[in-house]
């Protein structure tokens, strides 16, 4: 257990080797979702006649096939594609004729402003909604937010964004029900978060996108907490004559996070693929509304795109989640976790 | 043996006024919706018999120019709302339960095999069952629903709906019935009467569905139920979205995305009573499997 008494970020071969296990994992499931993608493009229906039309000439599609590389054996085809996925070229859209990576680039601003707003919401309150039921534990206010939070929990995202436009587009007009209202560029970013009405565009669709993931969260840390405000240091920092709030702000609330984090941290992953249907709801300009549209018009560039890309985005965040799981709890990182 | 284990059951059942209660929500639903030709006032299909003048009639009160009555009100076109929610309970319904069944029947067989056999099939099914556990299932779903409506002539995708529908949602939810199978399998391998039917040189697909199988349905029953309510929603998405069940043949989820379009003129109606239709079958689907989960958990016993 000598790792206990080392700095936050210690370095050590156990670690080293953990990351790299994972790095190798991450990199093979993206490959295998690669693959899928390729097959998609190569398979499902015919690449030159979606890109030439009906009406091209033999000599056109014997060109652009060759141009395609259509004719090479699949393995170099594959590799290929994944070439071109390195360098950031996920071909043209079958419907519009642009080209996919400069379709994402436009719309990924919008998706992950909406996410990370949403998420924020979701800690947050979830969170302090958790120690607070935690704490008051039988008080009629804890028990309601309780009880509220089944209902949303039951209640589908799409039905609860068409709610929250009914009663605050519809009936009290406070906020926009669609679009993001007005943007700023700052290079090359497009934000909704600098204008009055980009922010209120925000409020309906970051609700609707971070109201399971909160009733999730604080469930989460209210029985974590509840758990923890057992534990014999607690009872013993309670016969200390420790003032209640400290005890609970110094000692309870930073051993609930641990859970939390992993949760929360998947919970992003999907935050952002739930987005497709709060996207459609509110038609917020987003990559989750894209990927629908490409679904309904089978634009399979478009959707082999998204499908890469989220892929990528939730690799990623299992990693970090994984990474900050070392960070923050001792145990693993000295190695001594798999020694019990 | 049997008997008293079914009475338990039913013991637990007829004390658990939840259970009782939404049980009886679902089948009154179920039943409404299998017998939607039979009861429903009008026929919302059949084009011909609809009246223009009746669109929009708001519920429990007479249409203002044909006076005809419709209890829950009309949709824009003039279709009975009652009508179109019974045959759109019936497709969500029919799309759950086929695609909770494929689902079963493929997760089933793929957990028993990898768990009996082990080695590189449980390996391969088991590392395609966690690269998929990566991404929601809404998303696979929406993924399938994808690739089969380009594998299908544009002029058919209506006419597949359906079909496209059942294979999306389930191909996105066997990986639940996979695990509990497998790991349940592991353990029931080793046990006794399995070694005993080896002996009897029983063949090994006879193990597994013959003997194996039967000792794990509890865990599949209810993953099942829990995974009704999750296909019924998934359902109501994609049709929501437009790329489930069409306009012409709607689902619960269809007619939600319709009544949206109303809501900010003031048709309130075409939107609340579906949804709260989606609801209460949702709903009641997750409390029963809440407490077929308890009731045959052995450990709460």
């Amino acid at each position: 257990m000598a790792g206990n008494s080392h700095g936050l970020f210690v370095w050590n071969g156990h670690m080293a080797l953990i990351i790299i296990q994972r790095l190798l994992q991450s990199s093979l499931v993206l490959l295998l979702v690669a693959f899928v993608a390729f097959s998609m493009f190569r398979f499902v229906g015919d690449p030159v006649e979606n890109l030439l039309g009906q009406e091209a000439t033999l000599e056109d599609r014997a060109i652009l096939t060759e141009r395609l590389g259509l004719n090479d054996p699949l393995p170099v085809q594959y590799i290929r594609f994944v070439g071109k996925v390195l360098s950031w070229d996920f071909g043209v859209s079958y419907r519009t004729g642009v080209p996919v990576a400069d379709m994402i680039s436009e719309r990924l601003p919008a998706t992950l402003e909406l996410a990370l707003i949403s998420a924020i919401f979701a800690m947050v309150l979830g969170i302090s909604l958790g120690v607070y039921t935690a704490i008051n534990r039988r008080g009629w206010l804890a028990n309601f937010v309780m009880s509220t939070s089944l209902i949303g929990v039951s209640l589908p995202t799409f039905l609860i964004g068409i709610l929250l436009i009914w009663v605050f587009s519809v009936e009290l007009g406070w906020l926009p029900s669609f679009g993001r209202g007005e943007t700023t560029d700052i290079g090359g970013w497009d934000t909704g978060l600098l204008t009055i009405e980009g922010l209120r565009s925000l409020v309906l669709p970051a609700v609707t996108l971070g109201l399971y993931q909160m009733t999730l969260i604080m469930r989460l840390v209210r029985s974590e907490m509840l758990e923890v405000l057992r534990e014999d240091y607690i009872r013993f920092a309670f016969a200390r004559g420790l003032h209640t709030k400290s005890i609970h702000q110094r000692h309870a609330v930073p051993n609930t996070l641990l859970p939390v984090i992993t949760v929360a941290g998947l919970q992003l992953g999907s935050i952002i693929a739930f987005a497709i249907i709060t996207e459609s709801v509110f038609q917020w300009p987003g990559i989750g509304l894209m990927f629908i549209n490409a679904v309904y018009f089978v634009d399979i560039p478009v959707m082999s795109a998204y499908l890469i890309l989220v892929a990528l985005m939730f690799v990623t965040i299992n990693l970090i989640v994984d990474m900050a799981y070392f960070a923050i709890d001792p145990r693993i990182r000295s190695g001594a976790g798999g020694g019990k | 043996m049997g008997n008293w284990w079914q009475s338990d059951l039913f013991y637990s059942y007829r004390t658990n006024p939840v259970a009782v209660i939404s049980s009886v929500v679902f089948v009154v639903l179920g039943l409404a919706a299998l017998f939607a030709p039979w009861i429903s006032p009008t026929n919302p299909f059949d084009a011909g018999s609809l009246n223009l003048m009746n669109g929009f009639t708001p519920p429990f009160s007479a249409n203002q120019f044909t006076g005809d009555y419709f209890v829950l009100g009309t949709d824009d076109q003039g279709r009975d709302l009652v009508s179109a929610m019974l045959y759109g309970m019936r497709i969500s319904l029919m799309v759950g339960i086929l695609a909770v069944g494929l689902a079963m029947v493929l997760g089933v067989t793929l957990g028993l095999v990898a768990g009996y056999r082990g080695g590189w099939v449980d390996a391969v099914v088991m590392r395609l069952a966690d690269v998929q556990l990566t991404f929601p299932s809404i998303l696979i779903a929406m993924l399938v629903a994808g690739i089969a409506r380009g594998l299908v002539p544009p002029d058919q995708r209506e006419g597949m709906a359906t079909i496209i529908l059942i294979l999306s949602i389930g191909l996105s939810d066997w990986v639940q019935f996979a695990r509990t199978v497998r790991s349940s399998t592991l353990l029931e391998k080793e046990k006794e009467y399995v070694q005993a039917a080896r002996v009897l040189g029983r063949s090994h697909l006879a193990i597994m569905f013959r003997h194996i199988l039967p000792g794990i349905v509890s865990p599949v029953l209810v993953i099942a139920t829990i995974s009704l309510a999750l296909a019924i929603i998934a359902e109501a998405t994609l049709s929501f979205l437009g790329v489930g069940a069409p306009p012409t043949e709607p689902s619960l989820g269809t007619l939600i995305r319709i009544g949206q379009d109303f809501l900010f003129a003031g048709e309130w109606w075409i939107l609340l009573f579906p949804a709260l239709t989606l609801l209460l079958i949702a709903l009641s689907v997750n409390l029963l499997g809440d407490w077929l989960r308890d009731a045959l958990n052995p450990k709460l016993k």
